[in-house]
């Protein structure tokens, strides 16, 4: 641009392209330093169990997939004889193990722990949003009494950590038969909640102009059935947003299920911390279950993100 | 197609009427304008008709049927609103067909409908399109469609227009009269627009502060109007009013000199009147007549409207003066400040009670009144 600054057009309200830069730098700087401890924890993954607590902590290394094999076996040790004298390995496990001196004894409860979280979690949205669109549509739509009141108490409900009242729900479990059941985990991941789909929900639905229900209740359809094929469609990028926060809060959530679960229900956040000290932290195995505990949400949020990006459509209402 | 009968339908919100109790039969093909400001019931009372909004009082019946409890679904209505409400997430022929689809018709029959309506309104190009990738012309026109596709028992429609700018308008309005001509559909239509109710009608239902202030043709309600409300408010500008008090065959208004013909049909409905009263006559009721005419004063301004100039004239001073509008011709070279006086044709003059506000002598009609036929009344 020549000293007179008469050059270039441009607009003087965009941004510069100075500025952009800068914004741009700090947004890669933010992305690289978020993607440290994930790359930390895959290489962690690949590391030997040596490897995994060298110090300096190993950059380039040999490959192995010992900690993948810890995390899906049990193991039993052996003395060489013993393992000299088995048939040739069946595996790519089973050799790694040998060289350990070890033989696998069975499977892990890995993949059940998991299976539980995928269980659980997924349940527990599903009810919490399905609820939650019921009730804001309510809230949204209808004059419901003490409307304002029933809002905060159900605001209320996340006034404190729900640890808090750890206490009267284990109790409370334990009378039920709900301790250590899916069942429980799920009817408790959904009300904890609830309450934050029922406040994101009705900020969407209030967004949809009322015509389009009376349109569908003129064109000779139930309120119901204008619910479903009108108001929800248009509420997918509210029911995206809220499903992913209910998910990723029952994905995580590691004190109850440490409390309320213990074999059949047991979650996978407690059980792979559970894989600390027995002979040793066994670091790249709790880097692989880390890793794999990270897919399922990733897989969800990725194939959501084009209601979560999508803007909010009015199209045939103008405003 | 089929009659709606209101009778002593009324609404209230909390302690408010919203609507007060209000009788209207309306015949089977005919076209209804709900006319009047905003906040003055009139889409209440629509709302009221197609099921929307329950009714707090009275009973509603569509083609003798009492429906004053029947679900929008199932009083065979179709509702037109003024942001069309056509749904996002369909495209338009899916917007068309869904009313079809709710009473459960078979495919091929949809599609025959379907291209029907379509083939009306001349919006076959636009059946993949999103709503949202419309004109608002066009997507009024698809509002209609889908209103036309279940040929229901009758149209209520909501300010369809009022979104759209002037052209659009008088080009939508046009094909709306069109489409009810050639359907003859009981419509009834409600807007703040009063160019409009008199361009469309059979006939109009003024409304005010939730009350019915006049049924009526569009002629009677411009000609003959029942009370100052329905005269200040039908037509641009309205009619204009002036107190007076009757002096034998004329009356006296704003200060000395002016004076407005009582015609001899009037006389004995005024006569009992203490002798004040309101006269009111259209700007067209004027004719500038050089030195004579029965009232005068000075010109204030002067708005150009193409085929025809609107003087505002300053009639009478003091507590009497007042703006009087008049029309004369668009080549007349009147300027501001300069003196004009003119006459008032005595077939044009009404009266009005200046207390209850009601017309005198209302139905003594002049030959304009009488002539109610829409298409023969311009506005």
């Amino acid at each position: 641009m020549s000293a007179t600054g008469l050059a270039t057009a441009h607009s003087v309200v965009a941004p510069s392209s100075r500025s952009r830069k800068i914004a741009a730098t700090l947004v890669i700087l933010y992305a690289v330093i978020s993607m440290v401890p994930l790359a930390w924890i895959f290489m962690t993954s690949f590391k030997t169990p040596p490897d995994s607590i060298s110090y300096p902590p190993k950059i380039v290394f040999q490959p192995s997939l010992e900690g993948y094999c810890n995390l899906f076996t049990t193991r039993s040790r052996q003395t060489p004889e013993y393992i000299a004298s088995l048939p040739p390995p069946a595996g790519v496990c089973d050799e790694v193990v040998r060289q350990r001196n070890m033989v696998i004894a069975g499977p892990s409860n890995y993949v059940p722990r998991f299976l539980n979280s995928l269980i659980i979690a997924f349940g527990s949205t599903f009810c919490a949003v399905a609820l939650g669109t019921l009730a804001a549509y309510a809230f949204s739509r209808f004059k419901v009494p003490l409307a304002d009141d029933l809002m905060f108490f159900i605001l209320s409900t996340r006034f404190m950590p729900p640890i808090a009242v750890a206490i009267p729900i284990y109790l409370m479990y334990r009378e039920l038969g709900l301790s250590d059941t899916k069942l429980g985990m799920i009817v408790l991941y959904t009300a904890v909640n609830v309450s934050l789909a029922v406040w994101l929900l009705k900020g969407f639905i209030d967004e949809i102009p009322r015509e389009y229900e009376e349109a569908a209740m003129i064109d000779g359809y139930t309120r119901l059935q204008a619910f479903w094929k009108v108001v929800l469609p248009q509420a997918t990028t509210g029911i995206a947003a809220t499903a992913i926060f209910c998910l990723i809060f029952a994905w995580n959530e590691y004190a109850f299920a440490l409390m309320l679960t213990s074999d059949t229900a047991r979650t996978a956040p407690p059980s792979i911390a559970t894989m600390l000290g027995r002979g040793g932290i066994e670091w790249s195995a709790i880097a692989a279950g880390s890793l794999g505990f990270l897919i399922p949400v990733v897989i969800v949020a990725f194939a959501l993100r084009n209601y979560l990006l999508r803007g909010v459509t009015f199209g045939a209402i103008r405003q | 197609m089929a009659t709606i009968e209101l009778k002593q339908v009324a609404k209230k919100f909390g302690n408010n009427w919203a609507v007060k109790p209000m009788d209207l039969t309306i015949a089977d093909g005919e076209f209804v304008c709900l006319l009047g400001p905003s906040g003055c019931g009139k889409t209440t009372t629509l709302r009221m008709i197609s099921g929307l909004e329950a009714v707090t009082e009275g009973a509603i019946l569509l083609d003798r049927r009492d429906v004053t409890w029947r679900h929008p679904s199932d009083r065979d209505i179709a509702f037109v609103f003024q942001f069309y409400a056509l749904y996002p997430h369909m495209s338009v022929r899916e917007n068309i067909a869904f009313p079809l689809q709710a009473e459960g018709e078979k495919k091929e029959n949809i599609d025959k409908r379907v291209a029907e309506v379509v083939d009306l309104l001349r919006i076959g190009h636009l059946l993949k399109a999103r709503p949202s990738k419309l004109s608002g012309g066009d997507q009024q026109r698809v509002a209609l469609a889908r209103a036309l596709v279940r040929r229901p028992a009758a149209f209520l429609m909501d300010e369809p227009l009022g979104a759209l700018d002037a052209e659009l308008r008088e080009t939508m309005r046009a094909e709306i009269k069109q489409l009810h001509l050639a359907q003859h559909a009981t419509t009834v239509y409600v807007t703040h627009d009063q160019v409009e109710a008199m361009a469309m009608s059979d006939r109009i239902v003024v409304m005010s502060a939730a009350e019915v202030q006049q049924i009526g043709s569009p002629a009677q309600v411009y000609y003959d109007p029942a009370n100052l409300f329905v005269a200040r408010f039908i037509g641009s500008p309205g009619m204009n009013l002036l107190k007076g008090r009757i002096d034998g065959e004329r009356v006296q208004v704003s200060g000395a000199g002016n004076t407005v013909p009582i015609p001899a049909s009037y006389r004995s409905a005024l006569a009992t009147t203490g002798g004040d009263v309101v006269a009111g006559f259209r700007p067209e009721a004027a004719a500038i007549s050089g030195n004579g005419g029965s009232m005068g004063g000075e010109i204030y301004a002067v708005d150009m409207h193409g085929s025809y100039k609107l003087l505002h004239v300053s009639v009478g001073e003091g507590e009497g003066a007042s703006i009087v509008h008049i029309r004369s011709d668009r080549m007349a070279p009147y300027t501001i400040g300069s003196p004009v006086r003119f006459d008032i044709d005595p077939d044009m003059v009404r009266f009005f009670d200046p207390k209850s506000e009601r017309a005198l002598g209302r139905g003594i009609a002049s030959p304009a009144a009488r002539n109610d036929s829409k298409r023969e009344v311009g506005q």
